[in-house]
């Protein structure tokens, strides 16, 4: 592919990556049994239903090493190659959200939790003490693409709570952004605990204390108004109550469905699961055959109605609001309206690149599209 | 300019101790010097503002070369750099390649290839994703493969021009030996229908070059541009006037050279309508069918009634009467062949206000024609009735081909 060069002028991760290398298997199938079909392709490739697999590393491929942005030289492609082997490659954001020391990487945000600083009441009760600081600060939301953000610890999504039910949490919030700001976790709590009415001033500190029930997946965000903005500008975070008794043995992993209104008109111009669009479809997921999967899904998505999760060659338990241990729905797809979220449970029977993403086509489209790469021997 | 040809100020004064040059260019040098002072030690930082600078990208031209790929070329005529983050087709993030670097710099343009499944007849819309999230968009219409200068697309618009604007000239021009025959009064009253054609036409094209010169980048200022075209034009064909063209002794055009101007006149707004013709075609937003040909065709005819008042007296060489078809027609064929592969909208708005100084150079010929004529000039009421059906067969011509 000799001319996948000239989309890959962004500066790509500095170590090398597998995923540069994958995923070309899954859509040569298709490509070499009908040159002519590839609008067919493309159009199936948008309702998300053909091997999308391709574009795991297509483009993830070596930059040309200058910064993005400066005025590096694109290979000039005087006769539109790309089109010449179009697949779903294609369809993506050019280059690679660069990942550089204390910036964002949505690969390890999905597998981290913050567990607290643990300590033990004199009443035997479990203290854990956060701390989350409110600031401005500027996300690369797709390669290329910054966005005004206000974080919790300068990401975004913030950091993920995670505890037991019945543990007493702490957060000490600090308001370093430039206006006034709070944090409303989801949970059965005081009213003054609330995060609602007690907006923090810029510069002010508030430590929110409450005991973590009921157990289930939550999320905190900032209430401050215009409640819309201080959303959509990047203030939440999962908030995760384990039951006593916990959950079963599985490999745990967050995502937050989100969007990001780069030009403020009121719609997302990008879509994402933990905010950069299309970094799973670049850099697929490994996850063990038959290895049990739980992904903590919350959707925060602003501006639009709803927004949704789809599972490709799998179906998952479905818990919703991750509040009961025993009853669940088997499906493939789970719609979420914002602040609505889910916990998902599956383990893949074959090998291979499995998709997930939006099931509005324009979501997956723009950016929320991921990959799981199954791997290991289908005959054990 | 030379020192001896302005007068002296002080006679007498002969120390010659700055050359009067240096004197002319001695505020433009400092100016130099200051604008060099301001960047360099200036208090630039005073006149930047926090927020991210205004953004301002202008899409050109659209094509689609041939199935599965899309070409967008972008203009910078904003104040500042601008980089290209992402390009969004139809609201999905889509691959492509950019024939230079992501920013682009003022007054700078790109062109980026985007391998995308257009579907043949159906709107499209491309948007370009900027670093700092602001959005850029530019529109196919109806999606069509863009003709590529080979014989056939040559020589389809020379077919078209040949029809919209050869053929009625010429046949307009047969109007000659008709003409002829009919009395001073008749002929003055088709001069002025002439003059109402020309204005009609004059506006026709103003408007466009209005229209035009909104979406000319920001910077290259489009309605200066329609200003520009169309004084410059006018004066500089009256400086010619001055200078040629004339006969006898009371200074008098000759009828053959007010031919020649409106032919000319016409042939540059011909020239114009071939661009947007052209260009209408190849990115799909008109169809042209035989009614739009047929229509041209009506519409241009009347031109040619005009280009041939004036010299209803004269006895014009065939050479002569072929040269006038030509110069107003074959714009037409040029227009059309440029626009096709070549449009943009900055050239357009130039070529119609060009256009529009030539008519308002041959209506401003054509009324001092008028104003020596003893019978009361273009006030006469077959005169005005004239001038009133000129616009109204324009008008009436016009239903067939506006859009």
């Amino acid at each position: 592919m000799p001319d996948q060069e000239s989309m890959g002028e962004y500066n790509n991760r500095s170590e090398p990556s597998e995923s540069r290398t994958v995923g070309n298997e899954p859509a040569s199938e298709a490509q070499t049994t009908a040159p002519l079909s590839r609008r067919q392709l493309l159009k199936a490739g948008a309702l998300g239903a053909a091997a999308l697999a391709a574009a795991g590393g297509a483009l993830a491929r070596p930059g040309r090493g200058a910064a993005q942005g400066r005025g590096d030289s694109a290979s000039p492609d005087a006769h539109g190659g790309p089109a010449e082997h179009s697949s779903h490659e294609t369809m993506m954001s050019v280059g690679d959200v660069e990942v550089k020391p204390g910036s964002f990487d949505p690969t390890a945000f999905l597998t981290h939790f913050d567990t607290g600083k643990v300590s033990r009441l004199p009443s035997g009760q479990t203290l854990r003490e956060y701390q989350i600081v409110a600031m401005d600060r500027e996300v690369e939301v797709a390669p290329g693409v910054f966005f005004p953000a206000w974080t919790f610890n300068g990401q975004v999504p913030g950091p993920t709570i995670r505890c037991t039910e019945g543990d007493r949490v702490r957060v000490k919030f600090i308001n370093g952004g430039s206006h006034p700001h709070t944090i409303h976790f989801h949970g059965i709590h005081a009213a003054n605990m609330d995060g609602s009415f007690e907006i923090i001033p810029a510069g002010g500190v508030f430590t929110y204390d409450f005991d973590a029930e009921p157990f289930g997946l939550h999320l905190y965000h900032c209430h401050s108004v215009p409640l819309k903005r201080h959303i959509h500008k990047g203030l939440y975070g999962v908030f995760i109550i384990d039951p006593k008794e916990g959950r079963p043995q599985a490999r745990e992993m967050v995502m937050m469905m989100n969007g990001f209104d780069t030009n403020f008109d009121g719609e997302n111009e990008i879509y994402a699961v933990n905010t950069v669009a299309h970094h799973y479809q670049k850099h697929p997921i490994p996850i063990g055959l038959g290895e049990q999967v739980r992904v903590y899904l919350v959707n925060i998505t602003e501006f639009d109605l709803i927004n949704s999760f789809h599972l490709h060659g799998n179906f998952f338990r479905l818990y919703r609001t991750g509040t009961r241990l025993d009853q669940y729905e088997f499906t493939d797809t789970v719609m979420l309206c914002q602040g609505e979220r889910a916990v998902l449970e599956f383990a893949y029977k074959f090998p291979g690149k499995f998709l997930f993403h939006a099931h509005q086509s324009e979501f997956a489209e723009l950016g929320w599209t991921g990959l799981f790469d199954v791997q290991g021997r289908s005959n054990v | 300019m030379s020192e001896d040809a302005l007068p002296s100020a002080r006679p007498g004064h002969t120390r010659r101790t700055v050359p009067i040059w240096l004197k002319g260019m001695g505020p433009l040098l400092l100016l130099v010097v200051l604008v060099f002072l301001f960047l360099r030690f200036g208090p630039v930082g005073v006149f930047r503002q926090a927020f991210p600078p205004v953004e301002e990208l202008t899409v050109e031209r659209i094509t689609l070369p041939r199935p599965g790929q899309m070409q967008v070329r972008v203009v910078n005529g904003g104040p500042e750099p601008v980089t290209i983050a992402q390009v969004t087709v139809d609201d999905a993030a889509w691959a492509h390649a950019l024939n230079g670097g992501r920013t682009v710099g003022r007054l700078e343009s790109r062109t980026i290839t985007i391998p995308y499944p257009w579907v043949e007849g159906e709107p499209h819309t491309i948007t370009l994703l900027t670093s700092t999230g602001t959005t850029f968009s530019g529109e196919v219409a109806v999606a069509t493969q863009t003709p590529t200068a080979d014989a056939r697309y040559l020589s389809t618009f020379a077919l078209l021009g040949v029809y919209a604007g050869v053929i009625p000239v010429f046949l307009g021009l047969l109007w000659l030996p008709f003409l002829r025959g009919i009395g001073q009064r008749w002929l003055d009253f088709f001069l002025s229908l002439t003059i109402g054609l020309l204005v009609f036409l004059g506006v026709d094209a103003l408007a466009e070059a209005l229209e035009l010169a909104a979406r000319v980048p920001g910077a290259f200022q489009g309605l200066s541009l329609v200003v520009l075209g169309t004084v410059g034009t006018l004066l500089v064909l009256m400086a010619l006037g001055q200078w040629k063209g004339k006969t006898g002794a009371g200074g008098e055009r000759s009828p053959m050279y007010v031919s020649m101007l409106i032919a000319l006149g016409i042939g540059l707004h011909n020239l114009g309508e071939g661009l947007a013709i052209g260009s209408s075609y190849a990115t799909g937003e008109i169809a042209l069918g035989t009614f739009l040909v047929v229509g041209f065709l009506i519409h241009n005819t009347t031109e040619g009634l005009g280009i041939v008042a004036p010299i209803a007296h004269e006895r014009p060489s065939l050479g002569h009467l072929v040269l006038l078809g030509a110069l107003a027609g074959v714009p037409t064929v040029l227009g059309a062949w440029i626009g096709g592969f070549s449009y943009s909208p900055l050239w357009t708005t130039l070529f119609f206000a060009i256009g529009v100084g030539a008519i308002a150079q041959v209506v401003y010929e054509l009324w001092r024609l008028f104003a020596r004529r003893a019978e009361g000039g273009l006030a006469r009421p077959l005169n005005v009735a004239g001038l009133l059906c000129g616009m109204l067969v324009m008008y009436a011509t016009g239903l067939f081909v506006a859009g």
